[in-house]
């Protein structure tokens, strides 16, 4: 197993680099497969692994899209006049500042979205269950209605940003390298964070927080810390999608709170919460079955995908990975040790 | 010298007065005990010592600090700890999981919990399982384990996090008989081996009266004797309220 391991990761990684060239025509949905994964698995950080169930983790993907592009513009433009003229007049480019404010865009996207979660989790982490949900749902939809009747950022219509300064064909290749180089390193993160104590401490909070808090954890912070993170990462590819997208309005793209906003949460479920390859399995699945329905089932496919997350909710409460859990214990490490044997070895 | 200084306290729910009065000293070091027919507001005591719910009056000092007033998770950072009449242990996670979760986070800064266990946390872990009998069953989820062994991997959990008073409800309710011996021999090494001062609710005479220097005795939510166990044996009116005299 430890000799496969390395094999098994690198396989990977050469699969996810040569997959724009395996499949060309499908590099922009390729690139949406990637935002999926990143969404899963940074709903899961609270959802799966800390106990909070947030619906309006899209406030992040909303926010993170207006900031980078704010700031994407402003570093040649007026931001208002931009937005009133909206894809008039001749606002131009250079590639220079394309790609810087971009990429200072998608920093400023992901900072100031671990801020407002920081905010908003001192705020609602006094809420637990469903009252927690409904509390992020009501703010994410708060959030979307401001920003449309806020005219700097263009109001209802939105923002219409400069396209990628290349050929049509390169930018879809960027975008798509720019999604997996952010899904690979939150993996990486991710892989490292779970073993640490700072996860323990979180699962501890899903799994009875009122003990953890007789244990004198610092729960809050905690709560914040792990939604800060998830929110930097959703921040920064909502950020990447406004500039993919090209244009983009409030309510339907950045805010979209009914289908983005829940697919995620879907995609978690389905393949298993609280773990680290659940969400991942989760959103591949969610997104074939949703491309091939709506290729081949038009007008049925939000029946199909309807019935789909009844069977996972149903059948599958745990999703694919607790399936398996509870089918073979053995290969999640439980097992009894009549022996006195040897002092395990700390966590990889 | 006195550790817990619970003085003068009252703690009503609605028209119940569950505590009325009540002063107690808890001796830095020692085994104190507190018994009472059921009902009698022991564990509203512990409840209002640990910070769970606002107290009527009176004052609650630790370490010669006020924390009447502090949140639960506050005064657990002091080093105040309490485990549960009901068991609550991390039922998804193995033992050894249950553990490590259990080290003293109050001690940490932010930068420390993120980094992983170390070798040593994972052979005081082991150890304490092993301490409490548990160590075969330490890769086992913790909620397949009997309520009697929860206890004990609680009791574990507990010393995980190098408390300096543990407050125990009932730490051998549930737990076989045969099993009891070894669990007061426990209890009593981990206050003389690692200087943990224990505050016990215990309804069996005999391990309460084996354990403790000290031991108080509620009925009716008053204080009714203080003494040491064989003042406590001797007193017709402790009698009185455990059969039904009082």
């Amino acid at each position: 197993m430890t000799i496969l391991r390395p094999i098994f990761y690198l396989a990977l990684l050469a699969l996810i680099i040569a997959a724009p060239f395996l499949a060309p025509d499908f590099k922009t949905q390729l690139a949406t497969l990637w935002l999926f994964i990143i969404l899963s698995m940074t709903w899961d950080m609270t959802g799966g692994q800390m106990g909070y169930n947030s619906l309006g983790n899209i406030l992040f993907y909303g926010a993170g899209m207006y900031v980078a592009a704010v700031v994407g513009i402003s570093i040649a433009y007026n931001v208002g006049e931009y937005t009133n003229a909206f894809g008039g007049g001749t606002y131009k480019f250079t590639t220079t500042e394309y790609f810087l404010g971009m990429g200072l865009g998608l920093v400023a996207a992901g900072l100031f979205c671990s801020a407002i979660a920081w905010i908003m989790g001192y705020l609602l982490f006094q809420f637990r269950g469903p009252y927690f949900a409904i509390g992020t749902l009501g703010a994410a939809i708060a959030a979307g209605e401001l920003v449309s009747n806020w005219e700097w950022v263009g109001g209802g219509q939105g923002i219409a940003l400069p396209v990628y300064p290349g050929d049509f064909d390169t930018g879809k290749f960027f975008f798509y390298y720019l999604f997996a180089g952010i899904g690979v390193i939150l993996f990486i993160f991710l892989r490292w964070l779970y073993n640490t104590r700072f996860a323990a401490a979180i699962n501890a909070i899903r799994d009875d927080e009122e003990k953890a808090e007789a244990m004198g954890l610092h729960t809050l912070r905690y709560k914040q810390v792990t939604w800060a993170i998830s929110a930097f990462f959703v921040g920064i590819v909502g950020g990447i999608s406004g500039y993919q997208l090209i244009h983009f309005e409030p309510l339907e793209t950045a805010f979209q709170t009914i289908n983005l906003g829940i697919f995620m949460v879907v995609c978690v479920l389905l393949g298993g919460k609280g773990t680290l390859w659940g969400p991942i399995i989760g959103a591949i699945l969610f997104h074939v079955v949703k491309e091939v329905t709506w290729n081949y089932l038009l007008g049925w496919q939000w029946v199909a995908l309807g019935a789909l997350i009844v069977i996972t909710v149903v059948y599958f409460q745990d999703g694919l990975m607790g399936w398996l859990a509870r089918l073979k214990p053995e290969w999640f490490g439980e097992r009894v040790i009549t022996k006195p044997g040897p002092v395990a070895e700390p966590a990889e | 010298m006195k550790i817990i200084e619970v003085h003068d306290v009252s703690k009503s729910y609605g028209g119940v007065k569950a505590n009325t009065d009540i002063t107690i000293d808890v001796e830095k070091g020692g085994i104190t005990g507190l018994i009472g027919p059921n009902g009698s507001g022991k564990t509203t005591l512990f409840n209002s010592i640990v910070g769970y719910h606002p107290i009527d009056k009176g004052s609650i000092k630790f370490e010669g600090n006020e924390i009447s007033k502090m949140k639960v998770q506050d005064i657990a950072r002091l080093g105040l700890l309490r485990t549960f009449q009901q068991t609550r242990i991390y039922g998804d996670m193995n033992c050894v999981e249950n553990m490590l979760i259990s080290l003293p986070h109050r001690k940490m800064t932010l930068r420390e919990a993120f980094t992983t266990n170390t070798r040593e946390d994972h052979e005081r872990a082991e150890h304490l399982l092993d301490f409490v009998g548990l160590h075969e069953k330490r890769f086992l989820r913790s909620g397949s384990l009997s309520f009697g062994q929860q206890k004990l991997l609680e009791f574990a959990m507990a010393l995980m996090n190098e408390p300096t008073v543990l407050l125990l409800d009932e730490p051998t309710a549930g737990i076989n008989p045969t099993l009891i011996n070894g669990l007061i021999d426990r209890l009593k090494r981990a206050n003389s081996e690692f200087g943990i001062t224990l505050f016990i609710i215990e309804h069996n005479m005999r391990v309460i009266m084996n354990m403790a220097d000290r031991i108080y005795c509620l009925a009716h939510g008053e204080l009714l004797a203080a003494g040491t166990p064989d003042q406590i044996q001797g007193d017709q009116r402790v009698v009185d309220a455990y059969l039904g005299e009082h």
